[in-house]
């Protein structure tokens, strides 16, 4: 299928028609609009780069895109005719095929079986042709510049080469279309060269590429055309070479920030927590600071930055390697989170389902957990204590329920976030780490949380905030620690806090934190 | 969902639903119904069932196995799973025969009995909490080992001359038809019943089987309470082994033999989810009356042992098939 126009002389960046158009395309959750009215165009033969924060929409419009999900609205026009993709095989049929930033595929097969899983050539009485498909690896492998065995088990490949399996996989279905998302994140920088190579045969094979990426030195490398989207919005697109690093950064970030946000006036208190030193043998190291009563302390970094790892390690989840803890000026020594508690630091974890909330049991027993002490005497249970626990606490948070026994699952995102956070709240803690607030949650809920959050920092509760959105960290915090692989980069009084310095050190662009 | 957004803040009920009909809707009252049923079908069937004399023997037929059950309910509704209670019972009992020699009274005999019970469970505890090995490959593994333990003393012999004490908690009365060990269920029944709804470490056994993560992020000590349940199911199948000792009045390393399956299958029959986080004390306790009475029942009508397998494995994919089955033809019947 359009043998010619693959073969075509790759002509510099023009008004070609482009491969695959999306127009309107529109996409909601319960309570949270994920995509709306969004356009993009891929062109055969280039790059177009997405940019955009954390929760922009990137990853649901490479789910659309790869027929995962299902857009509300709009529409998906191939060559000129609207199509749909009822699931992810019409979208590899009609040659879109996507490498995800974890790719998803089999340790114990082969990597001729992983390349063409679902679509093996097959020989008589239908049977797997092994030859052929050995073969046929073995060239899409040599394609790509990959020196793979297609008959190696995956589990004995590196990180790397598992990469390079997921990409000839992309390739085995006669891709016309190709969505990279993330494809850095895990690669060291020889092969993030050789992937640069890669994408470059590709563009002469007269593919159509877009290039997910935070990294906006890899855009600027290799994107022939951008796309900007912002809260499930696209903001801006067009020719990598009409535009600069400031621009984008400018339009990924916004302007809105300080409109929605409470007012504070921060006062900040004595030194509540105060960190050392704190390393970890494989996610972080050399974590330093401090925080005071009635603070807001924010921790900005890109997803794998290693902010959520750091704070389950001072909240005892996992041990550290090195550090030390002091709170309210005594040395603390956490290696649970029931020391950790005890101390009266709490965690609310971004994974509310997992980690946060036991979903199927009620919401009074989920409230009283950690206070189950408190509410019982000589270790056996009182109802009636834990009811009046859970009672006052959800109501400051004023959770929607039906009832106090309903159990947690039953509940909407937000109202399950004030549950667990209603949960910490009742053990009376000085400090309470909030990984990711109000992702997922809907826009009422989130200015509720952060009204909330500011609320708390009045009393004299001292909190660590962990956001990848921009807006948040910058509206709400009296001052940022940036993260980046692992390693503080940079602190920022409030004062001199901008959205381009944020992203510039997060993203290591620029290097002036360093 | 949509009940949840349409309420208003601030006037949240404790409860939502009477106490009446979660009662109503119990599986303890359908495993009830299935008990009554049973009861009702032998008494006709038989003439001997309804002698209290003949009732009374039969709750030999559950009493060691469900206390065990007690114990193992709490385990699996913690999410772990203990298949050595029958080597336990064994290598309990083979302790109790060696140390006869010694001459150390009923006391002594109860004391090593349960200190072994301790120390397997113990072993069991340790090797699933220290080093996060799954309990049901552990146990698999200490199954063998216990009975093989006890094989390597006893060979083909027997231990036999065990003291009245014990004979008299194994098969003693303690009055008119109640059994020592009817006593003895009933209390422990009680004990465990209190120790799993009533108390905060009950709680916690139930929001680390829904959820090890969230109960250890909530400040759980999750591998401590594992491993005290690994210690309680340990003493629980020893105080097993000295009432069938006690019974049976000798120890073979045979004895007890495929014990795990029917305690399992009991603490199951009795609506403790498999997958942990739910369950009940009260439908153990039930499940024990409904297989106690199944065998007997099928017993006094002189079917083989075989068959009995057989009826109370259709008992348990029956009754754990109905509530399934409800819930689909509703859902067939919605669309």
């Amino acid at each position: 299928m359009q043998q010619n126009t693959q073969s075509a002389a790759v002509e510099p960046v023009s008004e070609r028609d482009p491969v695959l158009r999306l127009s309107g395309i529109s996409k909601s959750f319960p309570g949270v609009k994920a995509l709306s009215d969004v356009e993009l165009a891929l062109y055969p033969g280039q790059v177009t780069a997405l940019v955009g924060e954390n929760g922009a929409g990137k990853s649901t419009l490479v789910k659309i895109l790869t027929g995962i999900y299902q857009p509300d609205g709009g529409e998906i026009v191939i060559d000129g005719s609207p199509t749909r993709f009822p699931t992810a095989n019409d979208a590899a049929e009609a040659g879109v095929t996507a490498i995800h930033q974890e790719t998803v595929l089999f340790d114990e097969l082969s990597v001729a079986e992983n390349i063409f899983l679902g679509h093996a050539p097959r020989g008589r009485f239908g049977l797997v042709d092994w030859p052929r498909m050995n073969r046929e690896a073995s060239e899409i492998l040599k394609r790509i510049g990959a020196r793979i065995d297609p008959k190696v088990v995956l589990r004995e490949l590196g990180i790397a080469n598992k990469h390079l399996v997921a990409i000839a996989r992309a390739l085995s279905i006669e891709a016309r279309v190709v969505v990279m998302d993330e494809p850095t994140a895990s690669l060291s920088q020889t092969e993030i060269e050789e992937l640069y190579d890669l994408v470059e045969r590709l563009k002469g094979e007269g593919k159509a590429i877009l290039f997910i990426s935070h990294k906006f030195d890899e855009v600027f490398r290799i994107a022939d055309r951008y796309t900007v989207f912002r809260d499930g919005e696209m903001v801006d697109a067009g020719l990598i070479s009409e535009t600069s690093e400031n621009a984008l950064v400018e339009k990924m970030v916004g302007r809105s920030v300080d409109t929605i946000f409470p007012q504070r006036q921060s006062q900040p208190g004595e030194e509540v927590l105060r960190v050392e030193g704190y390393a970890h043998p494989t996610e972080f190291a050399d974590i330093s600071f401090s925080l005071r009563r009635g603070e807001i302390l924010g921790f900005y970094g890109l997803v794998g930055a290693g902010r959520s790892e750091f704070m389950q390690a001072l909240f005892g989840v996992t041990r550290p390697s090195g550090g030390s803890v002091q709170i309210e000026g005594r040395a603390a020594e956490i290696r649970s989170p029931a020391d950790a508690i005890h101390q009266g630091i709490v965690y609310v974890p971004e994974d509310r389902g997992r980690q946060g909330a036991i979903t199927a049991m009620p919401i009074f027993q989920n409230v009283t957990l950690p206070s189950l002490g408190r509410t019982s005497k000589r270790g056996f249970v009182r109802m009636a204590e834990e009811f009046k626990l859970a009672r006052e606490y959800t109501q400051r948070l004023e959770l929607r329920a039906a009832a106090l026994d309903q159990p947690v699952g039953e509940l909407s995102g937000g109202n399950q976030q004030k549950v667990v956070i209603a949960k910490w709240l009742a053990t009376k803690p000085k400090v309470i780490i909030l990984d990711e607030p109000t992702k997922g949650i809907d826009v009422g809920s989130k200015a509720a949380v952060h009204e909330f959050m500011a609320e708390l920092a009045r009393e004299g509760l001292s909190v660590i905030m962990v956001s990848s959105e921009i807006p948040e960290i910058l509206g709400m915090s009296d001052r940022v620690v940036v993260m980046r692989e692992g390693r503080m980069v940079g602190e920022y009084p409030k004062d001199d806090l901008s959205p381009e310095a944020l992203v510039r050190a997060a993203a290591g662009y620029g290097e002036e934190a360093a | 969902m949509s009940l949840a957004e349409g309420t208003k803040p601030r006037h949240v009920p404790d409860r939502l639903t009477g106490r009446s009909q979660r009662v109503l809707r119990s599986w303890e009252l359908l495993l009830f119904a299935v008990a009554v049923g049973i009861f009702v079908a032998n008494s006709l069937a038989s003439p001997y069932f309804l002698n209290p004399w003949n009732l009374s023997d039969a709750t030999f037929n559950f009493t060691e196995r469900a206390m065990i059950g007690f114990a193992m309910a709490l385990l699996i509704i913690s999410g772990e799973i203990d298949l050595s209670v029958a080597g336990i019972i064994a290598l309990a009992s083979t302790a109790m025969g060696w140390a006869l020699q010694f001459d150390v009274g009923t006391a002594g005999l109860i004391a090593i009995a349960l200190a072994v019970g301790l120390a397997c469970g113990a072993f069991n505890g340790a090797l699933v909490t220290r080093f996060g090995l799954p309990s049901i490959v552990v146990t698999i593994g200490t199954m063998s080992l216990f009975r093989g333990i006890s094989y390597i003393i006893l060979g083909d012999q027997a231990f036999n001359g065990y003291p009245e004490g014990i004979a008299f908690l194994g098969r003693g009365y303690a009055f008119w038809v109640v059994s020592v060990q009817l006593v003895l269920f009933a209390v422990f029944a009680v004990v465990f019943g209190v120790l799993l709804h009533k108390t905060n470490f009950g709680r916690q056994i139930y929001t680390i089987g829904n959820n090890p993560t969230a109960a250890r992020f909530s400040g759980v000590r999750v591998e401590r309470v594992k491993f005290i349940l690994f210690l309680l199911t340990g003493v629980m199948a020893a105080v097993a082994a000295i009432c069938l000792t006690g019974r049976l009045g000798s120890t073979r390393p045979s004895i007890a033999y495929a014990w795990e399956l029917e305690v399992v299958t009991m603490v199951v029959l009795g609506g403790v989810s498999i997958l942990g986080g739910a369950g009940s004390i009260l439908g153990v306790v039930i499940a024990a009356l409904v297989m106690g009475l199944v065998t007997f029942g099928l017993g006094l009508l002189n079917v083989p042992g075989i068959v009995m397998s057989i009826f109370i494995g259709a008992l348990l994919i029956g009754v754990i098939a109905i509530p399934r089955l409800i819930a689909l033809v509703r859902l067939r019947r919605r669309a």
